[in-house]
């Protein structure tokens, strides 16, 4: 008997009536991520693509498998690195179970990089996708609707923006109060106005800020401290890489958003596909670049922040993984067109000026996001005031 | 009785001023990082508030329609400034760090809300009663926020450790989200879903309705006939 007979035949029983009426929705994500929806549309209508939500979504989670990847080998590059200098070879705990069994902890080896790297980031992976999923389906049980496929990229993207050390339960609570605070008290997908990773990210970077930032949780290796490029700048003033190998990703940081080059073969793999807003990225760009010329401009002599060139800015942090992947999600950017515009200039602006004038904050990414989601309803509405004026002083000229 | 016993009574849990009427939140957002300022504060409140529905309310034929706003905030402010100088004179330490935020019960909404609403119109007993009973309303949820704020920001109550934390060398990571002000609009927000699960005739009628979300088989039979 295959897969989908069973499905089928075990329907009635979650339909409305039945007896397992409550699991509905859990039934209907098993099926619809096994197969293809099975709504399709009836009758003429203006549909040019085949293309729907699930299949956007689970574009952007296999996008966002490219920095994971990249990420992961650089996560165990370092450690593995660190692991050499300070002499051990051995690594205590389960991972380390699992590790002395399978694999060495030779730097030169992509191998064994790549797999210390994975037993970081796969369990805090797997905790985001069960802890999220339960609170989902919860909500979806009590409310009726469906368990959308937006938390497949919500769970890689929140992973993603954890640093490799984060205690498992934290990446459970954190994931949960994005799930929940930033998605579902608003009514669920498509009426969140924050975008939901982020929000449990910076709910964990606020509630347990020694676990989220400073210099010893990005390289997960005990006794070792590496320090964010950004935070590098921040305390002692110098690049502490070359911009090349910031570019290709050998730097501390949040497991995704090290590698601009593995971003930027993803943005191209949204962008012919035609997933993700060019307009939001450019505009990102463009004020990022614009923001950094001002400081540029205007110098310090005591920050030396404000000095840095808008093509360091690109690279280091989390610039490019936000521009790419979060300030892109389509439910809490702005809407129309030229607002993408407007939104994405307003999140690369603030990046910058989080990063260079607020000492608090060495990396301002997240916050930048978060702001700009705040601002997309504002733009959207300036540019469709913007329009019926344009429209009603045309109808005058005519008439 | 039953009049005054709903006066008393009611802004409770019925008719809470933070909880529904939404009033009164900065000072909730600003003191309820410890308990005992906490605690100092809903006095300072219950004070203020039954005193000036109780002032309000004897003099209220008296006082001039046009000019009614003004003579209330004299009354209040007089009031407030009469707790702030006693905590000045007798706890000094929780004064100082309540700072500016005793001065500013003066602009709490709920004590000029009461004064305006219910003082100006009933006769003294009654509104002292229902300025003791918003006091209280207010206090309630004020007491709530500090309680997890302290107890899961900080891991102490009123000062003791009521958990061991990881700084002490225990088990409970300190979340220190809770030990700024903003978390208290989530804490506030969760206890109103509560408080609104628990009591459905508080629940506001939504401005407009979104469609349902159908599910896929429903919709799907709905297009198909």
């Amino acid at each position: 008997m295959n897969l989908r007979k069973w499905l089928d035949r075990i329907e009635p029983k979650f339909l409305k009536g039945g007896s397992l009426q409550a699991f509905y929705p859990l039934y209907e994500a098993i099926d619809t991520a096994l197969y293809t929806p099975g709504k399709t549309t009836a009758g003429a209508t203006h549909v040019r693509d085949g293309i729907d939500l699930k299949r956007i979504m689970i574009t952007v989670w296999l996008a966002a498998w490219i920095p994971g990847f990249f990420g992961m080998f650089f996560v165990g590059l370092q450690a593995n690195e660190a692991m050499q200098t300070l002499g051990q070879t051995e690594l205590a705990g389960w991972r380390g179970w699992f590790l002395n069994m399978l694999t060495g902890f030779d730097p030169n080896s992509v191998w064994d990089n790549f797999l210390h790297g994975f037993f970081y980031f796969m369990p805090i992976y797997i905790v985001t996708f069960t802890a999220g999923i339960l609170a989902e389906a919860v909500f979806a049980s009590r409310r009726g609707h469906e368990i959308n496929e937006g938390f497949f990229v919500t769970s890689i993207l929140y992973s993603l923006t954890l640093p490799a050390t984060t205690p498992l339960w934290m990446v459970a609570l954190g994931i949960v109060f994005g799930v929940v605070i930033g998605k579902e008290v608003f009514g669920g997908t498509g009426k969140n106005f924050l975008n939901p990773a982020l929000t449990g990210r910076v709910f964990l970077y606020f509630a347990y800020p020694a676990q989220m930032s400073g210099d010893a949780v990005w390289v997960p290796v005990d006794g070792h401290t590496g320090a964010t490029a950004l935070g590098a700048l921040a305390t002692d003033g110098g690049y502490n890489t070359s911009w090349l190998t910031a570019f290709i990703g050998n730097i501390p940081g949040s497991m995704g958003e090290t590698s601009t080059l593995a971003i930027l073969l993803g943005a191209s793999m949204l962008l012919i596909m035609r997933i993700a807003s060019w307009r939001i990225m450019l505009g990102c760009l463009v004020g990022m670049v614009a923001m950094a010329s001002f400081f540029n401009l205007v110098g310090s002599d005591d920050n030396p922040m404000f000095a840095i060139p808008w093509y360091w800015h690109l690279v280091l942090g989390g610039f490019a993984f936000g521009t790419v992947y979060m300030a892109t999600d389509p439910v809490s950017a702005a809407m129309t067109d030229r607002g993408r515009l407007y939104y994405g200039f307003l999140v690369g602006v603030f990046c910058v000026l989080i990063r260079v004038a607020n000492p608090a904050f060495p990396e301002g990414m997240m916050l930048a996001i978060l702001f700009g989601n705040l601002f997309a309803p504002l733009c959207d509405y300036v540019v469709v005031q913007n329009n019926i004026k344009r429209r009603k002083r045309r109808m005058a000229h005519s008439g | 009785m039953a009049a005054s016993k709903d006066a008393l009574v009611d802004p409770i849990f019925n008719n809470n001023p933070i909880a529904l009427q939404v009033l009164g939140i900065c000072s909730a957002l600003a003191i309820t990082i410890s308990m005992a300022q906490t605690l100092v504060m809903c006095a300072a409140v219950i004070f203020v508030l039954g005193m000036s529905s109780l002032i309000i309310s004897a003099i209220r034929h008296w006082i001039p329609i046009n000019i009614r706003i003004i003579v209330q905030m004299i009354i209040i402010s007089s009031l407030v400034i009469v707790v702030d100088q006693f905590l000045k004179a007798f706890a000094y330490e929780i004064s100082k760090s309540l700072s500016v935020f005793v001065g500013l019960i003066i602009t709490n909404c709920i004590v000029l809300g009461r004064a305006e609403a219910f003082a100006m119109q009933n006769p003294p007993w009654l509104s002292f009663l229902d300025g003791i009973g918003n006091a209280l309303g207010y206090s309630v949820i004020l007491i709530l926020v500090a309680f997890i704020r302290e107890v899961f920001g900080a891991g102490t109550l009123l000062g003791y450790p009521v958990l061991a934390t990881v700084g002490d060398g225990g088990w409970y990571q300190t979340n220190g989200l809770l030990l700024l002000s903003p978390s208290a609009f989530f804490i506030i927000g969760l206890l109103i879903w509560v408080l609104r699960a628990w009591k459905p005739a508080q629940v506001e009628r939504p401005e407009y309705t979104i469609a349902p979300n159908l599910q896929y088989s429903e919709h799907y039979q709905h297009s198909k006939s």
